[in-house]
Parts: structure tokens; sequence; C-alpha cells
């Protein structure tokens, strides 16, 4: 292996890393809030980048349907629950929340997608489209169980893996594909290339992180999300609904999810079942840090990119083995480190 | 004389098949103090626990002329109950700020400051501590955060459960001198504790539960002069009259 | 269910594939609920029961069908011959893994079974041995008198024989002294470790019989499509599988059939219908599979067995009292020996200082009163005592023997039995079963004697026992009852006759009459004294006083995790430090 090799793989590895490294930070997020281990957030990731490569050959993407799938059911589950207090207020605020969002967003996606507005533009859109069935797929599945074990909703989180991987089958086909770069001019650093697209995917991930960081510190809202995963009765006590905090949880990770789908569309073919191991190395990084750490989560995902660069380089068909096998040494030393007493659930 | 702002109506609590609480009834008139006083493990928790909604119970629960049935808990808030948990359940690994400031999570951002400059001079040792995470607190300045945090919401009626609990007899001093003090903030105290003798002193008005149910009822003094329930509750003092 | 059911569903069962017009097709579907039943048994066990929940089932058909494809072809075994081989290398890698992943608590476990589900799966179509993505085709059949069984209605013996065995295997387990020790992991393992009951072990029994199961389940299928790759080990199947077991309802032997059976059926009808609505090809029926799950968890979270099973009506017979010869007691030690003795025994948890140097000794055949105020360290003090924690200083010892810093179930074996605070039973079991949970080191017989039910006379004696503690403490009338539908002053009585139970030299008993009436209370402390007499030494912590001062010999009293008093309590209770603990300053 030679210098460029090396250089090349690094940068292979951490421009991955970095995707791992923002769905890591959105499933910490969401187990922390809901306890739910979102196993579905790869689906995001797919449904983000089929949106962009549809959006790219100027079609409206499935995804907009399955937005209208998402609202619905999500809507018939609320009436369901409130049907013995149903009254006009209440009515309107359901069809603010589960009527108009999908209706402006789909109106909005069937009439811009023919203009092809270029990258940036289709990369906002696409994140709008699916960025809404987080809190959807959260009312749908989850609200109904928030009272159940870890265990009983990652079950439930496996079933909704199930079903999105299904639906997207349905909506976007077998075939894969793959979206234009955001930024298609790169530069050279001595010997290595380095693109657009990796900037691009940097930046991002840099961005994002820094408006979570002031989100969580800064804002009422985003201190309330942090209260209720430090202690649910407490936020309760306090009149932050346990609902309200799901719901956003869901959104900030669908949203990273669509987005980390917009910034691999164009350097990987996606497929309709791509975003389950994508999602699943996010999990290995966030299992590192015990679905409790956000730096360990961001630092072990950049570590998981660049053991993925390395695998493929030396053992190509091994490379997912390698990774995943990955999670045996450190479940081994949580294993260890963990004390004697098992008093949770 | 004016409505009272609570009132339950044969409450029962069931975890599974048992009954933890039986038939209890309970009026409080604003702005006073009522205790309910009893051994560990008579329901006392429970009770309370199913006023603020954490807890299904039956019965009939009415809270400033609001009829209560399937209200959440952050709808009882939002009416202007508030409780501080036995556990007192802070935000541990937030700031004594940051805790305070979701205690008017409800309230508009300018009320919230106004709340919080109020809470802070009613604990000046809370705002020595505004930076340092909650968790880090000890007992006493728990107790005080919790109460603090309830009163950022501006609650009508505030509800505190054993707030002596594990506290050195000295800072339950500090806590039932302040519980006095608010109440004539013009907020109704509902206040639930082991330590009777204390609770009978500073209350209104008391009731005593015994497995579940009330088992007697009436002006604090009075209960206080009982001598079955100086017997009984009074504790080792009196065992060793 | 009855008897007579059964037995129509397994003549109907055996005479089935040979009547005359039943389409080949049927016995092949037949043929694939019974090898996803096989799997779901398992999960009954493991999940069901046992409350450890595993995506990763497949891969070990994947183990189990792979090992007799190599053997078969490359080697030219026998089928049969490859069983036990099949078994020992699924057993084996379920010991590897098990050994990795089940001292993690809660989600950990089910999150590891995926990520070596997949690799697994990956590795399957990489392996050269195995010929890679193409898998190994022309396995030979069962061989069974002369004939070789190629077609369905053959194999379809072979596979529901191994149901059939798998399902009575599993309710024999279930039904012993191994099955307490695993239902007893549900309540968080502490009560079943306070017995003696090693939950590491159970646990790695349940997944090594979980995962045996599976491998039989894959062995079956190798020689049934006679051909295997890598596509039916995946997470998919895995999740499928899981699927079947809480549709059937995990924690039912009939469930695990019923869910496989719906599910296999369902599959099959939507892989007809799902690609002729949408016009094209694929794995639709996910969608509702994934759908599916969302509902059972939402709305029937027992799944559906115990919905059928309430339909056939059931004639209510009383159980008979278990009678066999009662089990060997321990020799009780002398009166005044030193029994139990703290030495500046110190818990931190942080910063917090829980109990602070604290020392103070018991003697044989007495009763001792631990009190103090709520949050003082009283609980604390009974788990380290118990070895639930470890203390940070100082030293515990039990009849001379260092105990601090040992495993709960070391001091179980020692022979202290106790109480918890907040109740610690398993409610759906029956009192007479979690009582029994107490004489666990009693017993010897493990898991393979329960599945041949070679334990029946050990049984009989243990269950025997637990009756003889449930009469001597007046729970007879409630004794095949749900223990949760006992009082909660009922179900502390309960506890202290599961500790009895241990047979015990020293008895800790947390707030043991919390909760009970007056006259209650008035029985309890008779009972208590009674134990005395017979030897038996008494550690308790109450807050009813008067009950603490008449019951006692001795009396220790915490506050704030540090002793302030000790002595006999008519001079404890005029102690000015006790005074000032329990009534403060509030003047």
């Amino acid at each position: 292996m030679d210098a460029t090799i090396l250089l090349f793989l690094l940068q292979d590895g951490v421009t991955n890393g970095a995707i791992y490294a923002l769905l890591a930070l959105a499933l910490v997020l969401v187990f922390a809030v809901t306890r739910v281990i979102l196993v579905p957030q790869g689906e995001f990731v797919t449904y983000g980048a089929l949106t962009l490569a549809m959006l790219d050959l100027g079609k409206v993407p499935g995804t907009a349907g399955l937005l209208i799938v998402f609202a619905a059911l999500a809507l018939a589950v609320e009436v369901w629950a409130n049907r013995r207090r149903l009254s006009l207020k209440l009515s309107g605020r359901l069809a603010l929340f589960y009527v108009l969002p999908p209706l402006v967003i789909v109106v909005l996606a069937g009439w811009l997608a023919p203009m092809r507005l270029g990258p940036v533009p289709q990369a906002l859109l696409a994140i709008a489209i699916v960025s809404p069935m987080g809190p959807y797929l959260y009312r749908i599945a989850f609200q109904p169980l928030s009272e159940a074990s870890v265990l009983v909703l990652l079950i439930a989180a496996v079933g909704a893996h199930f079903s999105m991987t299904g639906l997207c089958l349905l909506f976007f086909g077998p075939e894969g594909l793959r979206a234009q770069p955001l930024i298609t001019t790169g530069f050279t650093a001595g010997p290595l290339p380095v693109s657009g697209q990796s900037i691009a995917i940097y930046l991002a991930a840099l961005g994002l992180m820094l408006a979570l960081y002031l989100f969580f510190g800064r804002t009422i809202l985003g201190k309330a999300l942090r209260a209720t995963a430090v202690n649910r009765l407490g936020a309760r006590l306090v009149g932050v609904r346990t609902a309200l905090s799901g719901q956003l949880a869901f959104l900030i990770a669908a949203a990273i999810g669509a987005l980390s789908g917009v910034l691999i569309a164009p350097v990987t073919t996606v497929f309709y079942d791509s975003g389950f191991l994508i999602g699943l190395k996010g999990f290995v990084a966030a299992i590192v840090g015990g679905l409790v750490s956000y730096p360990v989560a961001v630092a072990a995902a950049v570590g998981v990119g660049l053991v993925e660069a390395f695998a493929s380089f030396w053992a190509s068909s091994f490379k997912e083995i390698i990774v995943f096998m990955l999670i045996i040494p450190v479940l081994l030393v949580r294993s260890l480190t963990a004390t004697h007493t098992e008093d949770e659930e | 004389m004016s409505a009272p702002i609570l009132v339950l109506e044969a409450i029962s609590v069931a975890y599974g098949k048992v009954e933890a609480v039986r038939g209890v009834s309970l009026s409080m008139l604003p702005g006073s103090i009522v205790t309910v006083i009893g051994a560990n493990g008579a329901g006392k928790t429970t009770l309370l626990n199913a006023a603020m909604g954490l807890l299904p119970a039956n019965g009939r629960l009415t809270f400033g002329g609001t009829a209560l049935h399937d209200h959440s808990i952050e709808e009882r808030v939002a009416l202007g109950m508030a409780l501080v948990p036995e556990r007192r359940e802070l935000f541990g690994s937030m700031t004594v700020e940051d805790n305070l400031v979701l205690g008017g999570f409800r309230t508009a951002a300018a009320e919230r400051a106004q709340s919080l400059a109020q809470v802070f001079a009613r604990f000046p040792r809370l705002e020595e501590r505004r930076r340092q995470l909650a968790g880090t607190l000890s007992g006493g300045e728990r107790q005080m955060l919790a109460m603090g945090r309830a009163l950022m919401g501006r609650p009508r009626l505030l509800m505190l459960d054993e707030p002596s609990l594990g506290l050195a007899p000295l800072i339950v001093r500090d806590i039932f001198e302040i519980i006095v003090g608010l109440r004539k903030t013009g907020v109704s105290i509902l206040l639930v504790e082991q330590n009777a003798r204390a609770a009978l002193q500073i209350a209104d008005h008391a009731y005593v539960m015994e497995l579940g149910e009330i088992t007697a009822h009436g002006p604090a003094a009075e209960l206080a002069a009982d001598p079955q329930i100086v017997a009984s509750y009074l504790g080792l003092g009196a065992a060793a009259d | 269910m009855p008897r007579p059911i059964l037995l129509v569903l397994v003549v109907v069962g055996a005479v089935f594939p040979l009547l005359p017009g039943v389409p080949v097709f049927w016995v092949t579907l037949l043929n694939n609920i019974g090898l996803g039943a096989l799997v779901a048994l398992g999960l009954v066990v493991l999940t069901g029961v046992g409350g450890l929940t595993s995506f990763g089932q497949a891969a070990f058909c994947g183990f189990g069908a792979f090992t007799t494809a190599v053997l078969t072809t490359r080697y030219g075994w026998s089928p049969w011959a490859t069983l036990p081989v099949a078994v020992a290398i699924t057993g084996a890698a379920a010991l590897v893994l098990g050994l990795l992943t089940m001292r993690l608590s809660g989600h950990y476990l089910p999150l590891g079974t995926i990520a070596w589900g997949l690799s697994l799966y990956f590795m399957f179509g990489e392996l050269e041995l195995f010929h890679r993505h193409d898998g190994i085709t022309a396995i030979p059949p069962f061989h069974v008198a002369g004939y070789d069984l190629y077609d369905s209605r053959g194999i379809y013996y072979v596979i529901w024989a191994c149901v059939v065995l798998a399902a009575l295997a599993t309710r024999n387990l279930l039904d012993s002294r191994t099955g307490r020790a695993i239902r007893a992991l549900r309540g968080g393992g502490m009560a079943a470790a306070a017995f003696g009951v090693s939950t590491m072990r159970v646990k790695l029994v349940v997944f090594v019989y979980a995962a045996l199961l599976a491998g039989i389940s894959g062995w079956l299928y190798a020689h049934m499509q006679r051909a295997v790759n890598q596509s039916p080990f995946g997470i998919n199947a895995g999740i499928e599988y899981l699927l079947m077991a809480v549709l059937g309802g995990a924690g039912y032997v009939g469930g695990a059939i019923l869910g496989s059976g719906l599910v296999t059926l369902l599959k099959d009808q939507l892989q007809r219908i799902l690609p002729q609505l949408f016009g094209s090809r694929g794995n639709y029926e996910t969608i509702v599979f994934g759908a599916l799950l969302i509902v059972l968890l939402q709305t029937a979270r027992e799944g559906l067995w115990p919905r059928l099973v309430a339909l056939v009506p059931e004639r209510r017979h009383q159980p008979r009292l278990p009678q066999a010869e009662p089990l060997p007691a321990r020799a009780r030690p002398p009166a005044g020996e030193p029994l139990l003795s703290l030495q500046s025994v110190r818990k931190a948890f942080g910063g917090l200082i829980a109990v602070n140097d604290v020392s103070f000794n018991v003697r044989a055949g007495e009763i001792v009163g631990l009190i103090g105020p709520n949050g003082a360290g009283k609980s604390t003090i009974f788990n380290l005592v118990t070895g639930v924690l470890w203390p940070t200083s100082g030293e515990i010892k039990f009849r001379g023997e260092r105990v601090s810093g040992r495993s709960s179930q070391f001091v179980a074996r020692r022979g202290i039995g106790r109480t918890f605070q907040h109740v610690n039973v398993l409610p759906n079991m029956s009192v007479l079963e979690n009582v029994a949970l107490g004489a666990h080191l009693r017993g010897r017989k493990g898991t393979f004697s329960s599945v041949v039910r070679a334990d029946r006379d050990e049984e009989a004696r243990l269950l025997a026992e637990a009756a003889r503690q449930i009469e001597r403490m007046g729970l007879a009338r409630h004794m095949h009852r749900a223990a949760g539908s006992l009082s909660l002053g009922q179900l502390r009585i309960v506890e202290i006759a599961r500790a009895l139970c241990l047979d015990p030299v020293l008895l800790l008993l947390d707030e043991p009459a919390a909760g009970l009436r007056h006259m209650e209370k008035r029985e309890l402390a008779q009972t208590l004294v009674r134990l005395k007499n017979e030897g038996l030494t008494i550690l308790l912590v109450e807050h009813d006083m008067s009950f603490v001062m008449q019951l006692t010999d001795h009396l220790v009293v915490v506050d704030f995790g540090t002793k302030i008093a000790e002595g006999r309590p008519a001079d404890v209770r005029t102690d000015p430090a006790v005074i000032e603990a329990y009534l403060g300053g509030v003047a």
C-alpha cells in the first residue's frame, strides 16, 4: 500500500464515518428521549437518497405517495384514539398536523419536480418530503407503546423496519438509483484528489452537530427534549408532553436520516434495502457510546468508517462481516465492565 | 366561604388486583395547608400520584371546579396543579437554572424570567448554585430545587410528597418554614408526611391514612392532641411515655 | 389443552398426508410450518418465558443445515449420522455467542443478535466450503428402512416427530426446577439470585436450548430441500421467527405451533396475492408482517394462543396437594453462637455514603431489629449482607466466613434467606411455584433430567416442601392462586415462606409487617417467635415501632447511614440520639 492509497482510504473512511456519525447522533437522541432503538433509521436514509435521485430525473418521487400513506395512517390512529372527545378545535389541530403539511409538501413536490431546480434545492425538497414521516411513524407505531419496555419497543422498531423496506420496494421498485453530486468541483491536496461531495459531507456533518448543540443548549424546546431524556416523569411533571418530545425526536431523526441519504446518494448506488446496513453501522457506533454518549458515538462512527474502508481494501468480500463482528468485542468490553447487579427491567 | 380547590370523592386505586387506596374522600380550601399522615405503605404516595394523574383511579376528582377524569399529567399541570414527588425527579445532568427554567416550560418567556427571579429570592441557595448540575446538590438543596421547579409553573395547588424524607432535622426545619411561607403567597398545599409531628404543626387540616383508607380527619391541632393518634403516629417518644 | 382435543389433533395429523386427494402442496406447507414451529419453540423458552430476545435464530438454522450439507455431500455421511454433529456445532456456536452477550441486560442482547446474525449470514455466502452464494446442492434425502424420503409425505413424519418431541421436551423443561429458574429471569433475576440461581448459567441454558431447536430445524430443512444456500438464514428470516412466537403467544408451547402455522400460511397467501395487486414481483409480505408485529404489540402482546385456549371450556379441577418425603434439613447452630458480624462496613455510591462504617453482630437464636428513618440505609445493609451489593470497605462475616464481596448465590448457599422491601414475586406464577423457587438449592436435577422427566421424585419433594412452608405461614388456602391476585401484605408472607424453603440459618426480613392489618400483624409476630423457638435467627427492618419493640431481643438504629444506637429495645427508645433522629428538631 502506498501513501496515495492510504490517504484515499483515510478520506473514504472519514467521509463514510461522518455519515455514520450523523446517524449515531440521531439514534442516541431517539433512544434517550423515547427509549426506542430506531432500527428503521436506515430506511429514512434510503428514502432521502432515492427521493433525490428521482428529483434529479425530474420525476415526482415515490416518497410523496409514501408521505400521504404515513400521514393518513397517523391521522387514522389519532382520530381513533380521540374518538370520544373529537371537537371542532381538536379536528382543526389534527388537520394542521396531519393534513396540511403533507398536502403542501406533495403539491410543492409535484410542482417543483419537473423544473429540476438543481442539486441543493432538490436536496432540501427531498429532506422536506421525508422528515415529516418521522413524527408520523412515532404516532403510528410507538406512541401507543410509550409505557412499554425497551424490548417491546425494539421489536416494534424491527417491525417498522420490515414494513418500511417493503413499502420502499413498492414505491421505488427493485432497481438502484444514484443522484448527481451536490458539488461537482473538487481539488487536489498533494497527491490526493478531494471531491466536492466529501467536502459537502464534512460541512453538513459539522454544521448539523453545531445546530444540534445550539438547539439543545439554548432553546427551551431543546432543553425540554434533554429533560425528557434525563427524567421522563420529571419532564411530564413540568408539563412537557411525552408525545411532543417523541415526535420532535423522531422529526430530528428522520431529517438527519434524509440528510444522510441526500449526502450519499451521489456517492453510491442506493437500493430499496440499502439503508438497513448503513443504519446498522451507525448503531455499532451508538452502542460503543452505550447509547448515551454523543461524543463517543461520533468518534466511534469515524472509527467504523475507517475500519470499513481498510477492510474493503484488504478483504472486500468480508467487509460487512468484519464491521458487524466489531460489535462483539464492544459488547464484550461492556459486559466485563458492567456491574454484577441487574436492576433494569 | 370559598369553594374548595381540590375535592376527592371515593377515590380508589388498584395495582393489579390489589387496592392500595380504597374509597378516600378529601377536600381542601384554597390557601390552606392540608396534610395526609400515616405509616409507610398506607397509600399516601399512591393517593397523591392518583391526584396528579400518574396512576389511573376510580372515583371523582375535582380541581378548581373542573372535573378531572382522563386528563393527562400535562393537562393537570396546565390547570395549575403541581406535584413534588417523593423521589424529586430532578434533571440530574442539567444545571440548577435549566431545571428551574424547565419548570416554567408552559409559561411565556417573559413570565419565566420573572418567576425565576422570585424563586431565587425565596431560595437564595439555588441562586448561588445556578450553574451547578442538579445531580451534585445535597439532599436539602435537591428538595428546594424540586419545590422551586414546581413553583416556576405558578401552580394554584402544590402537592408535596414527603418533603422531609432523608433530610437532617435542621434542614427539615428550613423546609417546613418555607412551606409556611409559601402559604402566604396564596398557593394551596397538600402535604404528605411520615414526620407526623412536624406536619401537624404547620397544617390547618389533617387526614390520617391507614391501609389505604382514611381513618380520621379534622383540624390539625385536634388530631395532634388525640391520644390514639399520638400513640400510633407520633412515634417513639410517645411510646416511651 | 384438554386431552381429547390433543388426541384428535395427533390422529388427524398422522393420517392427513395419507388421505386421498390431499395435494402435495398442502403437505409441503405443513412441513414448513413444522420447521418454523421448531425454531419458534426455542423462542418460547428464550423470549416468552425467559425474557431474552433474539433476531438471530435463523443463523443457528444455518449451522444445522450447512453442517449436514457438508458432511453428507463431501464426506458421504448418512443424514442421520450428522445430527449429533449438527447439534454439537450449533450448540458450540450458541455457547460462544451466549458467553459474549448474555451478561448484558435488556436491549443489548437483541442488538447483538442482529449484528452477529447479519455477520453469519454474510459469512455463509462467502465461505468456499459452502460454495459461496451458489450453496450446496444434491444433498441426500433421509433414508428409512430401505426407502429414500424424497417426497413431502415421507419427510412430513420426520419433521412432525421432531416437533412433537420438542414440544414435549419444552413442556417438561418449563414444568421443573430449571423451568422455575428460567421464569424467575423475568423479574430481573434478583429474587432468583437470592435463592441461589445462577442467572448467567440459566440464561446460557435457554439460549443454547433455543439454538439447538433452530439447528435441528436447519438440519431437517437441508434434507427436505436437498439444497442449501445462505438466503433462508438472514435477518429477515430471524424476524419472521420472532413474529411467529409473538403472534402465537410467546410463552406457550402451543403458541409456537399456532404462530408458525399462521405466519407460514399468511406468507404463502401474501406472496401470491400482493405481486398481482402491485403488478410486480418482490417480497411485499414484509409490509404486512411488520405492521402485524406492531399491531400485535399494541393490542395483543400475549399473542393469540391464550385467547384460543380461553374459548375451550376447561374443567376446573382442584390440584392435588403435593405429598412426598421431606427434604433433609440443615443443622442449626447453638443459640448464642455469633452468626453474622458487620465490621466497619461502608458503602458509597459515587459521592453519597449510604452506609457509613456500620458494625454490629447478630447471635444465633435472636431476633434483631434494624430500624431508622426512611432512607437511613437499612435496605442497603440488607443488600450488602446478601451479596447484591459489595461494600466499599469493611467486612461482613457469616459463621466466621467472609461473605462480603461474594455473589448472592454464595450467600444463599451458606443459609441466609431474605425477603424484599419491594415485593419481588412473579405475578403470573402460582403461590406454590413462587415459594418452590426458594428451595432451588435443595434440588440437584438439571436441564437434561427435566427434559426427560428424570426429576419427578425430587420435584415432588421440592413442591411438598414449598407446600409445607406455605401452610406454616397460614396461606394454604391461596396455594394454587396466581401470586398477582394476593394482597400486598399476603405477598410479604409469601416471600417469608419462600425464604424458609431455603432452610435458612438466618432470615432477613425487609418490612414484613408493612401493609398488614392489626390482627395479621399479631399472627405474624407469633409466627416469627415460633420460628425463633425452632432455632432460626432473624434480622428484620420494620417501621411499626410497637411491632419491633415487643418482638426483638436487640435493636440497631441507623440514621444517615451511621449507627447511632444499639442495645435492648427498652434502652434504645429512651436514647436521646434516637428520639432526635425520629422526631426531628422541629419545634
